[in-house]
C-alpha cells in the first residue's frame, strides 16, 4: 500500500505540527483567513484529535480585510473550538494607514510591524504560517522551521541545516521560529485537498456578480463604502472571483465564471499566469521584494 | 527533438473532463529528488527545463524571467533557466546557488519535489539538507569536463545519506557532438569510483539540459542510446515504500494526547511496519508491554496504518510511555543502547570539541551526548582514511559517541527515522552535525571506551567545563544561601554540573558530629574544603554556602584548590539590614543570650580583603547578583 502524494504531505504536516507542540513553548498559529490558512487549521485539527489543536489562532488585521472574510475567520475558530487572538497594529489604527493613501506602508505597518507586535505581546516563540514554498522565489529556499532572531529578522545566507524530519526548535529568550507545514504542497494541492475533504473557504474564491473598478491593471472588488471613487467612476457588476485572498483594495480579482471547487482548479490549471500575479506587495523592490520584507520580519 | 515537445499536456483532459483529472491527480505518488553536481554543469538549467517543459511557468513568471535574463543572466539574450531557482539576493548577484531550492512539477504519473542543492563545498549543509529527504540523485556531469571532485564528492554525500537511487546526468552532450565514446568514458571512470564508495547500480543518461535531449523526448541526434528518458526514468523508478511498510513496526512517540482523562493516545508517523487493533507491542526503551486498542483519526479509527501514515494509538494497558520512546512490535522491537559508532558530518564553522556535550536529536529523543575523538576522517576525493583529533567544517569522519541515557533506534541503513541524528550547541543552538548510527557499542567495545586515563582533566573535559569552588562567605541572613541556589540553577540550565554544600546537607551528615566552638567550626570548614577539592577533582563546580568568618580558614580551603579554581564571593550584607531581616530569628535569640558565639554579635566576622567577586546586597537584587557571578565565572 503506497501513499499517494497527498496523503504523504498530510502526514508530513501533522508530523511538523506536532514537533512544534512537544518542543515549543507557546505556539500559534497565523490565520489569515485565506485557502492555505483553512488547510492549515484542518490538518491541525487532525494532528491533535481528539484534542482541540492546543495553541491559539492569531489574525493580524488591518481593518481592509474583505468582509466575508470576517465572517469566516470567526465562525472557522468557534467551529475548531481555538481560541482566536485579533491583533490591529495600534499605531497604524491611529494614523488611518489604509492602502489607498499610504501604499506600501499600509503592508509595513499593519502586517509586518503588527505580526511582530502580536508576537512579543503574547510572547509567542513558534508561529506556524501557511506558506509555500512554489509560491515565490525566496520561500523555495526557506526552510519548514525557520529561525528568528530577536528582532523577527530572518537571515537567508545562514539557515540552520534541516535535514530529514529532525527539526531543531531551539532558541534563546526573545528568539523565536516561524514554522511553514505546507511548505511542500502546491496550489493544486491545496485546492484538490479542500475538495477532497470539503473544507470550508471564503465564498469570494467561488465567482459571482460582485460591484467591481478596475485601477492600474488591477480588477478591484467594492467591498465597502471606503473605497475613494474617482470622479466619474462608477462600480461595474462583474463575474469575478479571487485566487489569493488579502486586503480588498490590494488583491486584484480575476473574470471568471467557475462557480465549483473543479471548475476552479480547471480554471487554475489552465490559465496562465501565477497566483500571486494579482498581488501588489511581490512587485516591490525588484526581485527580492519577499526576501526583503521576510527578513525585516514579514511572514 | 522539436520545439513542441514537452512532458506532459494534460490540459485536453483537464478541458474536456476535469473530474477524470482530478481523479488521476490524486492516486499520483511522489518522487522527491535532488540535482547534483559541480558548479556548472547545468544543474538549474536541467530544473528550469523540467518546470518549463512540465508548463509549472507561467507567463508572468516568464516574463519575469526574460528580464532578468537581459539584465542578470549569464545566457546572452537567451532564457537563464538558473534564475528561476537561484531565488536569494546573494544568489542572483553572485551567479551561484548558496541554498537548496524546492521546486515542484507533475507529470501523468508523478508529482514531483525537485531540491536544487548547491554545489560549492562551503555549502555542504545545504546540499546535505537537500539530500536527506530525497529518494533520488541525479548527479549531473558535464560531458566535456567528465567526472569532478565535486560529482565525487557529492555521490558520496548521496550514498551517505543513504540515497538508492542515483542517475548519472551526462550533460551539455550537445557540446560534444552526442559523442557516444564520451559518454561511454565517463559512465566507466564514473562507475570505478561508484564501486568503491558501495553505491553499486546507478542509471546513465546522455542529455542537454538546454536543449532538452532525452529530458521528456527521445533524442534523435544520440539514435545510440536506447534507454529510458529522464522522466521515463524518474516516473518509473521503486519507491520503496511498500518495503517500508514491510518490516516490523516502529513508531517513534512525538506527542501524548491527553484531551481528558479518559483518553491517552501516543501520537506519531509511523517509521516502519504496519498496525492493527490487536496488535502486541513493546515500547522502547522500557521494554513495557500491551496490545493496540485502537488507531485513532480525525476521520474515524482505523483497522489498519502502515509506514509513513501520522496516526494516534491508544494502548488496552495504562503503561509509561512518553515523547522519545518507540512502539515497537513486541516480539521483535528496536534496539537501545547509549554508546554508538556513527558517522558525522560536521556542519559548523566551529571544530568538533570532542567530549564536550552536545544535545542529540534522532527520531523524537533529545538527548545529550558526547562525541569522542574521530577514529578517521574521509577525504571525499581520494577516499583515503587520514588521521584526525576533531572535525572542522565540511569534514566527514567515523566516531563513537556516548549519549547521558539509553535511546531506541536502529542502524541507519535499515531505517533513517531511528538512525538519523543531528547535534546542537548547547550555548548557541545552532544545529552543527548531522550524523548516522552504524550500530550500538558491545561491551568488549567499552574497554576500549576507557583506554584514556580518567585524570582530573578528563572528568572536566567530559563536562566540558572547568572545575571551581565558588566559596560564599558573608553574616548568617546576608543572602548567601539564596544568591548560592540562584547561580546553581542558572548553572545547570547552562548544562553545567555542579553541587551545593550548604549547612544543611552538611552539617545532618558529614559534620553531625561538631558543634559551635571556635575549633569545631575551623573543622567544619576544613572538612567542607576537603570535600570541595574532591568535587572540583571530579570535575564539577561546587558552591559552598558557609558563615566562615575567619581569613584563616577560607585561606586554608582558597589553598587546597588549584591556581585559579577558588572564587570566594563576599555576601556584602551590613550587619544591621542582616539582623533587620532576620529570617531564622537566630538574631533576635543572639541578642538575648540564648544563642552563643554568633558571628557579628560575641564572635567576629572578618570580612574579606581580596575576595574574588563582592556582592553589595543593598545595590541589587539576589537574580541580579546571580546573573552576574555566573557571567564572571563563566567568563
Amino acid at each position: 500500500m503506497s501513499l499517494t502524494h497527498l496523503e504523504r504531505l498530510e502526514a508530513e504536516s501533522i508530523h511538523i505540527m506536532r514537533e512544534v507542540v512537544a518542543e515549543a513553548e507557546r505556539p500559534v498559529m497565523l490565520y489569515s483567513v485565506g485557502k492555505d490558512s483553512a488547510v492549515m487549521l484542518h490538518l491541525a485539527k487532525k494532528a491533535f484529535y481528539p484534542a482541540p489543536p492546543p495553541f491559539p489562532l492569531l489574525h493580524v488585521d488591518t481593518t481592509w480585510k474583505f468582509q466575508a472574510m470576517y465572517a469566516l475567520r470567526d465562525k472557522a475558530a468557534k467551529d475548531a473550538g481555538m481560541d482566536l487572538l485579533v491583533h490591529q497594529n495600534p499605531e497604524a489604527l491611529d494614523k488611518g494607514i489604509n492602502p489607498f493613501d499610504h501604499g506600501p506602508l499600509h503592508t509595513d505597518m499593519w502586517k509586518t510591524e503588527g505580526l511582530k507586535q502580536a508576537l512579543d505581546k503574547y510572547g509567542f516563540d513558534a508561529a506556524f504560517g501557511g506558506a509555500r514554498r512554489d509560491e515565490e522565489k525566496s520561500r523555495a529556499k526557506e526552510r519548514i522551521f525557520s529561525f528568528r532572531n530577536a528582532s523577527h529578522g530572518w537571515d537567508p545566507k545562514n539557515q540552520r541545516p534541516e535535514l530529514w524530519k529532525l527539526y531543531n526548535a531551539r532558541k534563546a529568550k526573545g528568539e523565536s521560529i516561524r514554522v511553514f507545514p505546507l511548505s511542500n504542497w502546491t496550489e493544486l494541492d491545496i485546492w484538490q485537498y479542500i475538495h477532497l475533504e470539503g473544507i470550508e473557504i471564503v465564498p469570494l474564491y467561488f465567482s459571482q456578480p460582485r460591484p467591481t473598478v478596475e485601477r492600474d491593471g488591477l480588477l478591484l472588488m467594492v467591498d465597502d463604502d471606503r473605497f475613494p471613487l474617482e470622479p466619474g467612476e462608477e462600480p461595474v457588476m462583474r463575474s469575478i472571483r479571487f485566487r489569493t485572498l488579502g486586503c480588498y483594495p490590494l488583491t486584484g480579482a480575476v473574470e471568471s465564471e467557475a462557480a465549483t471547487l473543479p471548475e476552479i482548479i480547471q480554471e487554475m490549471l489552465l490559465t496562465t499566469t501565477s497566483e500571486r500575479q494579482g498581488r501588489a506587495i511581490d512587485k516591490d523592490a525588484g526581485g527580492a521584494g519577499m526576501e526583503k520584507k521576510k527578513q525585516e520580519g514579514y511572514f | 527533438m522539436s520545439e513542441g515537445d514537452v512532458i506532459y499536456r494534460p490540459e485536453a483532459l483537464i478541458a474536456e473532463d476535469i473530474d477524470a483529472y482530478l481523479e488521476q491527480h490524486q492516486h499520483k505518488t511522489m518522487l522527491r529528488f535532488i540535482t547534483c553536481g559541480s558548479v556548472d554543469d547545468g544543474k538549474s538549467t536541467l530544473i528550469g527545463r523540467l518546470l518549463y517543459d512540465s508548463k509549472m511557468i507561467f507567463e508572468d513568471q516568464l516574463a519575469a524571467l526574460e528580464s532578468d535574463s537581459r539584465r542578470v543572466g549569464t545566457q546572452g539574450q537567451e532564457i537563464d533557466f538558473a534564475l528561476l531557482v537561484d531565488g536569494l539576493a546573494a544568489e542572483r548577484e553572485q551567479g551561484i546557488t548558496i541554498d537548496v531550492a524546492y521546486r515542484f512539477f507533475a507529470t501523468e504519473k508523478r508529482k514531483f519535489i525537485v531540491a536544487d542543492t548547491p554545489g560549492h563545498e562551503q555549502y555542504t549543509r545545504n546540499m546535505v539538507t537537500g539530500a536527506s529527504t530525497a529518494d533520488l540523485a541525479v548527479i549531473l556531469i558535464d560531458a566535456r569536463k567528465g567526472v569532478l571532485t565535486q560529482t565525487r564528492r557529492h555521490s558520496f554525500l548521496a550514498h551517505l545519506v543513504g540515497i538508492r537511487h542515483i542517475v548519472l546526468a551526462v550533460n551539455k552532450m550537445d557540446l560534444v557532438d552526442y559523442d557516444q565514446p564520451t559518454f561511454e568514458h565517463i559512465v566507466a571512470d564514473y562507475r570505478a569510483f561508484a564501486n568503491r564508495i558501495g553505491t553499486g547500480q546507478f542509471t546513465a543518461i546522455p542529455l542537454s539540459g538546454l536543449r532538452g535531449d532525452n529530458i521528456a523526448a527521445r533524442s534523435d541526434a544520440m539514435s545510440w542510446y536506447d534507454g529510458p528518458t529522464l522522466i521515463e526514468h524518474l516516473e518509473a523508478v521503486d519507491l520503496g515504500l511498500d518495503e517500508r511498510a514491510g518490516k516490523r513496526l516502529r513508531l517513534p512517540v512525538q506527542w501524548v494526547n491527553r484531551p481528558n482523562l479518559d483518553f491517552r493516545g501516543f501520537s506519531g508517523q509511523i517509521a516502519s511496519g504496519s498496525v492493527h487493533p490487536g496488535d502486541a507491542v513493546r515500547v522502547i526503551p522500557s521494554g513495557k508491554t500491551s496490545t493496540v486498542a485502537r488507531i485513532v483519526t480525525y476521520d474515524g479509527d482505523l483497522e489498519q496504518a502502515v509506514a509513513g501514515q501520522s496516526v494516534t494509538l491508544t494502548l488496552a494497558d495504562e503503561i509509561d510511555c512518553s515523547r522519545g520512546d518507540v512502539i515497537c512490535a513486541a516480539d521483535d522491537p528496536a534496539e537501545a543502547a547509549d554508546q554508538f559508532e556513527a558517522t558525522i558530518v560536521w556542519m559548523a564553522e566551529e571544530e568538533m570539541l570532542p567530549g564536550r556535550n552536545y544535545i542529540m536529536k534522532i527520531g523524537t529523543q533529545s538527548v545529550s551526548a558526547a562525541v569522542q575523538p574521530p577514529k578517521y576522517r574521509v577525504d571525499v576525493n581520494t577516499l583515503n582514511h587520514l588521521a584526525a583529533k576533531s572535525l572542522g567544517l565540511n569534514d566527514i569522519g567515523i566516531c563513537e559517541l556516548a549519549t547521558d541515557k539509553r535511546i531506541s533506534f536502529a542502524p541507519y541503513a535499515e531505517n533513517k527515522d531511528l538512525g538519523g541524528f543531528i547535534l546542537i550547541d548547547r550555548m548557541t543552538n545552532a544545529t552543527v552535525a548531522a550524523g548516522t548510527l552504524h550500530f550500538a557499542l558491545r561491551r568488549a567495545h567499552n574497554v576500549h571506551w576507557q583506554a584514556i586515563d580518567v585524570s582530573r582533566e578528563a572528568h572536566a573535559a567530559i563536562k566540558n567545563q572547568r572545575p571551581r569552588v565558588l566559596w560564599f562567605t558573608g553574616l548568617s541572613g546576608s543572602g548567601k544561601s539564596t544568591i548560592a541556589n540562584l547561580v546553581e540553577k542558572r548553572l545547570h540550565a547552562l548544562g553545567k554540573h555542579t553541587f551545593l554544600l550548604d549547612g544543611d546537607n552538611v552539617r545532618h551528615g558529614l559534620n553531625k558530629d561538631l558543634g559551635f566552638t571556635e575549633a569545631d567550626r575551623i573543622e567544619n570548614i576544613r572538612r567542607v574544603g576537603e570535600v570541595a577539592r574532591l568535587m572540583t577533582d571530579a570535575g564539577l563546580i561546587v558552591l559552598t554556602a558557609f558563615i566562615s568568618p575567619f581569613r584563616a580558614e577560607r585561606q586554608l580551603a582558597r589553598a587546597m584548590m588549584a591556581e585559579g579554581e577558588f572564587i570566594e564571593i563576599f555576601v556584602d550584607t551590613p550587619l544591621n539590614v542582616a539582623e533587620e531581616r532576620d529570617v531564622k530569628g537566630l538574631y533576635r535569640k543572639a541578642r538575648s543570650g540564648e544563642l552563643k558565639n554568633f558571628t557579628g554579635i560575641d564572635s567576629p566576622y572578618e570580612r574579606p580583603e581580596n575576595a574574588e567577586i563582592i556582592i553589595d546586597t543593598t545595590a541589587m537584587t539576589p537574580e541580579q547578583a546571580a546573573e552576574l557571578i555566573v557571567e564572571q565565572v563563566l567568563a
